[in-house]
């Protein structure tokens, strides 16, 4: 039989030792991610500067730059986002609101959360034979765009169905006892509640697709190119561009560039992929900035 | 929430009828993946408004896309197979097959590696052939003068089209090799690999054994079929171009779609620039250009519009660029 102490005790030293082995973990994983850090700005600082943001790839790696990957991943992200961010929320505010629970509702439910875990690979090669052959849109930014989109859909509309979930059931009842409609309830009330989380998703989700390369590389994303889409409106050749060519063109993307360089012979070329990794991590770190700067702020805003 | 559903509305309007401005769309090996980069960064420098796009798909992945007619030029490491010549001919699409330089698979051992400088082609076999596979382990299993030390092998996976070439010049069938080794399809783990270990041999290509050449030691390959020497060969340049070093050295191609040639005059100008300036940039990106002679011959064929495979879907081991060239096309 164990005295009082001893229980006290034991529970002491157990709480000691679980202590101790989170530390020792979290202190390797963050020990790992700053190794990490270091060996790639170590590798790549001396590379980075203006010229190298605007020079297009070169075969000789000093004159070598990222225009065409940075700019070709800036706007495969705006198609994502304006492709996903739509479909996403209303899919989230359809099942969280208008959707019947019935077994097509926990089909659908079921399919999304297994989507989120389907690899990257598979929704490359979804898009290359729906995409890139059946609706004919080439190797193409919305080809691009629109495969990441899909990638992350899962993403945006289960945080989306969280965030609206969060919204205490007595603001609905409120709007409606004032003669509000469904539509009236969601658009004046639920998604401006909601937006900050939606919108922390919807980063997170993006700035896990910015990174992504496997779908890209499948549909025939290229990895040589020195030009930029055309701009809308600009003048190419004596023609005035359409507002939505640029959406045709071929492109290439930072992760692809950077593997582009990691492969080639040499130490030269290993400096510009790292020099092009600070560059993709940067992005990354500063969308998840914004994602927690967007959290706080409407935490403080919305209270009930 | 507005302005996001406005730009889904843009998405949605349907993509002007745009005319294609002038793109000239290469794709295939990621061997001969420099040499085309090279070419394209200097042609689009001197034809402004020519746009070139270079993918990396492999050898295989670019020939599926060539056949179907959605590139115009395809790099090869290995001439075009039978199936894809006819998958060709089913699609309509003629093609001119086009050299443009040698690449030399090179064995690399270990700097501190003194007893293998020399090898012999039957010793490769005996060392990479399938049947080798967890009973040819050490060294000595080779050469019973070589050390009673375990050898760590390295060479690139099972897609590329280095690994299909040394397999079918080294055992006799493409694609036959032993599975116990370290592959890579990133030729810089495997210089690593035989860097780091005394032991260790591993094969890639040409460029990359000069990119790192203080800190690796290139095997000298005798092979008893050679018709230049049976001596041991060492892979330079010299040798590669004098038909010696074999049967490791390969001819690197282009494939150029005929139609595309003749439909669009920015294609034939980046194909003529490509084969004037392939010497000289081949020579930059660490490859060993053709003889001067066989780059006439080459721009002559070009000019001709000479379509068809000179190999008639067989793989060439161990030939002379002289002899690849004079034969016709089958």
């Amino acid at each position: 039989m164990l005295t009082t102490e001893q229980v006290i005790a034991k529970g002491r030293l157990h709480d000691r030792v679980f202590f101790l082995v989170g530390l020792t973990l979290t202190i390797i994983c963050l020990g790992t991610l700053a190794v990490l850090l270091y060996n790639l700005l170590a590798a790549g600082l001396p590379r980075l500067n203006l010229d190298f943001l605007t020079s297009f790839p070169s075969r000789r790696a000093a004159k070598a730059g990222i225009l065409s990957a940075w700019v070709g991943s800036v706007l495969v992200m705006l198609v994502t986002a304006a492709t996903a961010i739509p479909l996403g929320v209303a899919a989230g505010v359809y099942l969280e609101e208008y959707a019947r629970k019935n077994w097509f509702t926990s089909l659908i439910e079921v399919n999304i959360a297994n989507l989120a875990g389907v690899p990257s690979i598979i929704y490359g090669l979804m898009a290359l034979g729906l995409l890139v052959y059946q609706f004919r849109f080439g190797q193409s930014i919305l080809t691009g765009g629109v495969t990441l989109a899909f990638l992350i859909l899962p993403i945006v509309i289960v945080a989306t169905r969280e965030a609206i979930r969060a919204i205490p059931q007595h603001m609905r009842e409120a709007a409606y006892a004032l003669g509000a409609t469904r539509w009236q309830v969601v658009k004046d009330h639920l998604l401006p509640y909601s937006s900050g989380g939606i919108s922390t998703g919807v980063i997170i989700a993006l700035s896990r697709a910015i990174g992504e390369t496997a779908p890209l590389v499948t549909i025939g994303a290229l990895t040589y190119i020195a030009f930029l889409p055309p701009a809308p409106f600009s003048t190419v050749e004596g023609r005035v561009v359409g507002p939505t060519e640029w959406l045709m063109s071929p492109f290439t993307v930072l992760p692809i560039q950077m593997f582009n360089w990691v492969s080639r012979p040499g130490d030269d070329f290993a400096a510009n992929a790292a020099a092009a990794g600070i560059v993709l991590m940067a992005a990354t770190l500063s969308m998840n900035l914004v994602a927690i700067v967007i959290r706080a702020r409407v935490r403080r805003r919305v209270k009930w | 929430m507005t302005r996001t559903l406005l730009l889904a509305a843009a998405l949605a309007v349907p993509m002007a009828t745009h005319a294609q401005t002038q793109v000239v769309k290469v794709d295939g090996s990621s061997t001969v993946y420099p040499i085309t980069e090279a070419v394209a960064e200097d042609f689009q420098a001197a034809n402004k408004g020519i746009k070139v796009t270079v993918g990396i798909s492999g050898t295989g992945g670019g020939f599926k896309k060539f056949t179907r007619g959605e590139t115009d030029i395809s790099s090869a490491s290995r001439p075009i197979k039978k199936e894809e010549i006819d998958e060709c001919a089913k699609n309509g699409v003629e093609f001119i097959e086009l050299p443009v330089a040698f690449d030399a698979l090179t064995i690399v051992i270990n700097k501190s590696n003194t007893w293998a400088t020399n090898m012999t082609v039957a010793d490769l076999k005996k060392m990479w052939e399938p049947e080798a596979q967890a009973k040819i382990t050490k060294w000595n299993q080779i050469n019973p003068a070589w050390p009673d030390a375990e050898i760590q092998l390295f060479g690139p996976g099972a897609d590329s089209g280095t690994f299909e070439y040394f397999t079918e010049a080294v055992n006799g069938k493409a694609k036959a090799s032993r599975g116990d080794y370290t592959p890579s399809e990133d030729d810089n783990t495997l210089v690593k690999g035989v860097e780091g270990s005394k032991f260790a041999l591993g094969y890639f290509g040409m460029s990359y054994y000069l990119a790192h050449k203080d800190k690796l030691t290139a095997v000298n390959v005798a092979w008893d079929k050679n018709k230049a020497t049976t001596g041991p060969v060492s892979p330079t340049t010299a040798n590669v171009l004098n038909g010696s070093y074999a049967p490791l050295s390969r001819p690197l191609f282009i494939y150029v779609n005929k139609k595309s040639v003749e439909t669009r005059p920015e294609v034939r100008k980046f194909v003529e620039f490509f084969l004037a300036h392939a010497k000289e940039l081949t020579t930059e990106v660490k490859y060993v250009p053709l003889p001067d002679a066989a780059y006439e011959i080459i721009t002559s064929r070009f000019a001709k519009m000479q379509t068809g495979s000179v190999f008639g879907g067989e793989a060439a081991v161990g030939m002379k660029i002289e002899d690849i060239l004079a034969r016709e096309a089958k």
